[in-house]
């Protein structure tokens, strides 16, 4: 898998770069800025992108809009952003073209890097990867709003799980069900959201979305 | 026709008050006899009060007819009563309210004069004829330049009538424009006292920040030394740990790194909510707008936020208003019960003006709470000022205005 990797600070690209290959990646282009960024994303067009949001000049969200640009001139460029923080702000702006592909996630989760690779491939398979830190915050708004209403609390459970990007395997195990029994909360969470029979993975970006903008 | 009744309305109540101010005066002067006996100073303290009520009485008058405000120039009195006496004499605009009375007695009631007399000779020669119909022959022949000696006679007096209304009339928003303008000339703060307020302001506005700061480097330095500091020691010795044992047991080792790895996550959780206090990441990406739009999506409340802002602010402006509203919303969080809140920021005529508003149970008052007052203060070093609109039973408004600039950043959207 092919990946471009933008990130200032030289100790942590470099530490990134040879994690991914270490999980046999391909790292086609690493850059420490957002200009760099958008020029290696349209020559490259790598499978993922892994992209910190603050990058130089100005250090405030350069990352994010060159990932927002990169989704706008190659519709559903994947794109894992990392940050020092989370922003629901910025979640929303990315999964606004409802076109999947994109992660949000904080820079310590790389610590657990198998975690990281499991996200990192589910973002360029077209899934959304949301860091738990922003579906915990959903978590305590979401229960008072339509639709997330008609869900029972196990079902947000598993919307929540879904949305941080984990797979129904991963799902099972976290919460000590069958894999059968999950498929069975995700067939009764679809329907009750009112999501049209389509791809399975594109109605799993539109729970997540739903949940999100609960 | 209405604004001239009006204006002689006024007149009428200045001539009234110019009689009470003398009275005052006269009060004022007899109580400085009594001084020696002790009497004579409750006496003038209460006495010059009272005159301190009549002259704003005439700052309110003078400033409607002026379209203007005449603020009043008093310094504030201390509570203990002996120590007042010291402070009314000490404070110059006692003495500018003397010479104002003085004049207001002579140059003020002569000026007032004029059209009140004219006023009183109209109603006198309209209802002239009238009174001479009902009044007994011969008791009201006098008081004209002519004598009317019958009915048909006293007509004569209706165009002198009409013709002292309509000098009055004429006279009316001139007179009362120049004692206007007299009475701010006299009433109105001295540069010199205005500078002294402003003085006073911002001594209060300065050490009420300094304090504010002192108290976040406080802040800041124990959340430092009891978190993150904590953990980073913790983490120090646990790899330490790991490190003697990695030899002999490497599973008890690794236990250990694991352990190590959990401290230093917690560690960043405690400093990324730390920074959040202190600039909030998305105020500084991004201004206040989309800062004030993230602040409401971690909250509870459905919410609305409109912003109206071409530039950037100044960023001490931005991160005073945004910890401002910050504070407005846990408020209303806090105590007000509401669903709903909308938030307006804008910035016209060199002023940012934010309004924060829910539909609460309402009540919020502004010396209960110490919320508000904390929004007071923060707003207060920059000039900035709060409103707080809430009637028992809601909704709740608070209204916040900052001088300021905009810079000439564009403000970045997405």
């Amino acid at each position: 898998m092919r990946v471009v990797l933008a990130e200032d600070q030289f100790l942590l690209r470099d530490g990134l770069s040879r994690l991914l290959q270490a999980h046999e990646f391909e790292v086609v282009a690493a850059v420490d800025n957002a200009g760099d960024l958008l020029k290696a994303l349209t020559s490259q067009q790598p499978d993922v992108a892994v992209v910190d949001i603050r990058l130089p000049p100005t250090f405030t969200d350069e990352g994010l809009q060159a990932a927002l640009q990169a989704r706008r001139d190659v519709q559903g460029q994947p794109v894992l952003l990392l940050s020092q923080y989370v922003e629901q702000l910025y979640a929303r702006e990315l999964l606004a073209d409802g076109a999947g592909g994109v992660g949000y996630l904080l820079k310590d989760r790389v610590f657990n890097s198998d975690q990281f690779i499991d996200a990192l491939r589910q973002v360029a398979r077209g899934g959304t990867v949301m860091d738990p830190e922003v579906i915990s915050k959903l978590l305590a708004r979401s229960s008072e709003n339509e639709p997330m209403t008609r869900l029972t609390p196990r079902e947000r459970e598993v919307l929540g799980l879904m949305a941080e990007g984990r797979s129904n395997a991963a799902v099972a195990g976290s919460l000590f069900i069958t894999e059968k029994a999950v498929a069975k909360h995700i067939n009764s969470i679809f329907a009750k959201l009112d999501l049209p029979p389509s791809g399975d993975d594109h109605r799993r970006v539109l729970a997540v979305l739903a949940y999100l903008n609960g | 026709m209405i604004s001239w009744l009006r204006l002689m309305g006024q007149a009428f109540t200045l001539t009234g008050l110019a009689v009470a101010t003398a009275v005052v005066l006269h009060v004022i002067a007899f109580s400085v006899i009594f001084i020696p006996v002790w009497i004579g100073i409750p006496m003038f303290v209460a006495s010059v009060l009272w005159l301190r009520a009549l002259a704003n009485e005439h700052r309110r008058v003078a400033g409607r007819l002026l379209r203007e405000e005449i603020p009043a120039p008093y310094a504030p009195l201390p509570d203990r009563p002996t120590a007042r006496l010291t402070t009314v004499l000490g404070d110059p605009a006692t003495w500018r309210d003397f010479g104002w009375v003085l004049a207001n007695s002579f140059a003020g009631v002569a000026l007032l004069a004029v059209p009140v007399g004219a006023f009183l000779a109209g109603v006198w020669y309209l209802l002239y004829p009238l009174l001479f119909a009902l009044a007994p022959a011969g008791s009201i022949s006098g008081h004209l330049f002519f004598e009317t000696n019958t009915q048909l006679a006293s007509f004569v007096t209706l165009p002198i009538g009409v013709a002292c209304m309509a000098l009055s009339r004429w006279l009316a928003p001139r007179v009362l424009g120049t004692y206007g303008r007299l009475t701010r000339n006299l009433l109105a703060p001295s540069e010199r006292s205005q500078l002294q307020a402003r003085v006073q302001q911002l001594t209060v506005s300065r050490a009420d920040s300094n304090d504010l700061q002192a108290t976040e480097l406080r802040r800041i330095e124990r959340d430092l030394h009891d978190g993150a500091q904590a953990r980073l020691v913790a983490m120090g010795m646990t790899l330490g740990a790991a490190d003697k044992l990695v030899e002999q047991n490497p599973a008890a080792a690794r236990a250990l790194l694991n352990e190590a790895r959990d401290a230093s996550a917690r560690a960043l959780n405690e400093i990324r909510d730390l920074v959040r206090g202190i600039h909030p990441p998305v105020l500084a990406d991004r201004g206040l707008g989309d800062a004030v739009r993230a602040l409401v999506l971690d909250t509870r409340f459905r919410a609305e936020v409109s912003v109206e802002l071409s530039h950037r602010l100044p960023a001490p402006v931005e991160s005073a208003a945004y910890f401002a509203v910050s504070e407005a919303v846990a408020n209303a969080a806090k105590h007000s019960g509401a669903q709903r809140i909308w938030i307006d920021i804008s910035h016209a005529g060199g002023r940012l003006r934010i309004v924060v508003t829910d539909d609460g149970t309402g009540g919020a008052d502004l010396s209960a709470g110490s919320g508000l007052r904390g929004i007071e203060r923060r707003l207060g070093a920059f000039d900035g000022v709060l409103a707080l609109n809430s009637p028992p039973g809601g909704p709740t408004m608070v209204t916040m205005e900052i001088p300021c600039a905009l810079s000439s950043q564009k403000i970045s959207s997405s």
